[in-house]
């Protein structure tokens, strides 16, 4: 092959004007690969380099805000399950905690330390897929396969705490559906001691890898201005070098009591975002390990006068006054003051928000969801321009996004 | 910190008026200023980040109808203020956009228009971004019932031959076709498609 044959080349000159080409439109997605689940991006393509990308949206969309006007705030924890299913448990915690600030319900120390142990979890589980993921989208297979071995222990894990692997609607209305099982929290432990040289291994085999950093360093650059601009959250922002973590900022769930750093990033390339993500898991870790070793005793939901907790079971089949409270609480829902919250949390994809606006009663009069993924993918049409197909594939696996939550 | 900001904010704009609020500090804005106010709190009280726009639908018939809904937060102070603007009008509601101040507000507000007809002066692009272009409806307006509303999709050719109204898949009509049916797994692989029937003309012998 000739030498000066290289296709950047060929782009710059084109675009110097050197030659004459014709613009080609390239739709990528909704059902590819590399679009993590059905984006679609249209593309206008000089040669092999993008001159516009527009990204489409919607394939997913069910119309979560709608169906949540529609029934008790209780129910809706299932569908939160569904946003950002690659971590179900963050998304059920940022949603009560949302409709808690509501009520203004503060749930016991247990029950924080609880979700803060199964969010840390599921940031560990989700950036253990989008690692595998952004692995494969750039060639490495063998990444994938050590991740999801990990994530599948974790899955055990979630499954022995909630019943389900993925859909696990584990958070209630000022408390969760369960007690920690007998050992669970010690297997928890377990996990992270086995799990801590494994990441290591794992991400040996991506950060100083050759291919993977040709693909990724200097790729898809986002400059702090963007970020901040663009309302990108979560690695995607804190890549790009700005410290901001809603867990430090402005901490809830107990979070202040923990000791942890938040990685930033350098330059703002698919390579930063990368090595955020990795950090993140360590740090996940550290958190998990601090918790686990003072966790709370004491009740694990709110026992509150205001009776918006479900009663214990018993209670229910042998007290008239529990079986009246058990029964209002299912068909008319918690009831909740007037008003207007929002709460942002820090799940693994970026800060989902949510907007309850009550006029009181057990059902919310608008529930609006901001979430991370939707905001995050508004950046592509400006990231995306001037790259090549193949870094489109790296900028969509760094970006870590996730439809269901992108669409709702 | 906030409650300096909303006096000196409230100060500078006469019209921006306190709101009632369970958390965050927060303000009613005319719709027609939200641009200013909003540049004055990216540019002079540090609220830097746009966090979310959205809209609320008070249900027909109550007046103002539609209410945009800014929260924005301050990456230096690590506050929130929300900033509330009742649309104009309840039938046609038009409110300037903000996305000459933040990018990000672009999805936002294309979002707002999908789902409750709001429309933004001034927007670049103003499309639908969750549904398709050309659906007639605003699916979070409260009139939109919870079951739906059918509605037309957007190839009126197909529906008119085959009655069913469905979308056609991507490749329907193009160079491949992948058969199914017993065949062996050569002949199973995409190939060139047979050009001697079509859906509106029927294939020989059949």
């Amino acid at each position: 092959m000739a030498a000066d044959y290289a296709f950047p080349d060929t782009a710059a000159r084109s675009a110097a004007g050197e030659f004459e080409t014709e613009k080609m439109s390239l739709s990528m997605g909704p059902s590819h690969p590399s679009t993590h689940g059905v984006l679609r991006i249209q593309m206008e393509l000089d040669g092999e380099v993008l001159t516009k990308a527009d990204p489409v949206v919607g394939y997913l969309h069910r119309g979560d805000e709608k169906i949540a006007e529609n029934m008790t705030y209780n129910q809706f924890v299932p569908y939160t399950d569904r946003l950002d299913y690659l971590a179900p448990l963050a998304n059920n915690m940022a949603y009560a905690i949302a409709v808690e600030k509501l009520a203004k319900l503060e749930v016991p120390p247990r029950c924080q330390a609880i979700r803060v142990v199964t969010a840390e979890m599921a940031r560990i589980s989700s950036h253990l897929m989008g690692l595998g993921a952004f692995g494969i989208d750039v060639g490495a297979w063998t990444v994938f396969m050590y991740t999801f071995t990990e994530r599948e222990k974790l899955y055990r894990l979630f499954e022995e705490l909630t019943g389900a692997r993925f859909t696990t609607s584990y958070s209630r209305i000022g408390g969760v559906s369960r007690d920690v099982p007998e050992g669970w929290l010690g297997r928890v432990g377990a996990f992270c001691d086995q799990f801590l040289p494994i990441l290591e291994e794992t991400l040996r085999l991506l950060t100083r890898n050759k291919i993977f950093m040709d693909r990724t360093v200097g790729i898809g650059l986002i400059s702090r201005e963007d970020a901040i601009a663009y309302g990108l959250t979560g690695p995607n922002l804190r890549g790009s070098g700005v410290p901001l973590d809603l867990r430090k900022d402005r901490p809830y769930s107990g979070y202040d009591q923990y000791d942890f750093d938040v990685p930033v990033g350098t330059k703002g390339d698919c390579y930063d975002r990368y090595l955020v993500r990795g950090e993140e898991m360590r740090q996940s870790v550290r958190i998990i390990r601090q918790a686990i070793a003072k966790f709370p005793a004491g009740p694990w939901h709110v026992t509150d006068s205001r009776k918006i907790f479900v009663p214990s079971k018993d209670k229910v089949l042998t007290s008239m006054e529990e079986l009246i409270q058990n029964f209002m609480l299912v068909t008319e829902g918690p009831q909740m003051p007037a008003g207007e919250v929002y709460f942002e949390a820090e799940n693994p994809k970026g800060v989902l928000g949510f907007y309850v606006v009550s006029k009181g009663g057990g059902v919310p009069w608008r529930l609006k969801i901001r979430s991370p993924s939707f905001c995050n993918l508004s950046i592509l049409p400006k990231i995306c321009v001037g790259a090549m197909i193949s870094d489109v594939v790296s900028i969509l696996g760094s970006l870590d996004f996730v439809m269901g939550e992108c669409d709702r | 910190m906030s409650a300096e900001t909303v006096a000196a904010l409230k100060a500078r704009f006469p019209q921006v008026s306190d709101r009632p609020s369970l958390d965050h500090p927060a303000v009613n804005a005319p719709a027609g200023e939200v641009p200013e106010v909003l540049r004055a709190l990216r540019d002079g009280f540090t609220f830097d980040f746009l966090a979310d726009v959205t809209a609320i639908d008070w249900s027909q018939g109550r007046t103002p109808r539609f209410t945009m809904v800014y929260h924005l937060y301050s990456t230096t102070s690590h506050e929130y203020l929300r900033v509330a603007a009742d649309c104009p009008s309840d039938t046609d509601p038009v409110v300037p956009s903000v996305t000459g101040l933040w990018p990000a507000a672009n999805w936002h507000e294309r979002e707002v228009f999908d789902m409750f007809g709001i429309r933004f002066s001034g927007h670049p692009d103003l499309r639908r971004i969750l549904m398709w272009d050309g659906y007639p409806h605003f699916p979070l307006r409260k009139d939109f019932p919870l079951a739906g509303i059918e509605a037309p999709l957007p190839d009126p050719d197909v529906v008119a031959e085959t009655g069913v109204s469905a979308k056609p898949a991507p490749m329907a009509g193009g160079p491949f076709v992948a058969s199914a049916g017993e065949m062996n797994l050569t002949e199973a692989e995409p190939r060139a498609k047979d050009e001697s029937w079509t859906e509106r003309r029927e294939k020989p012998g059949a």
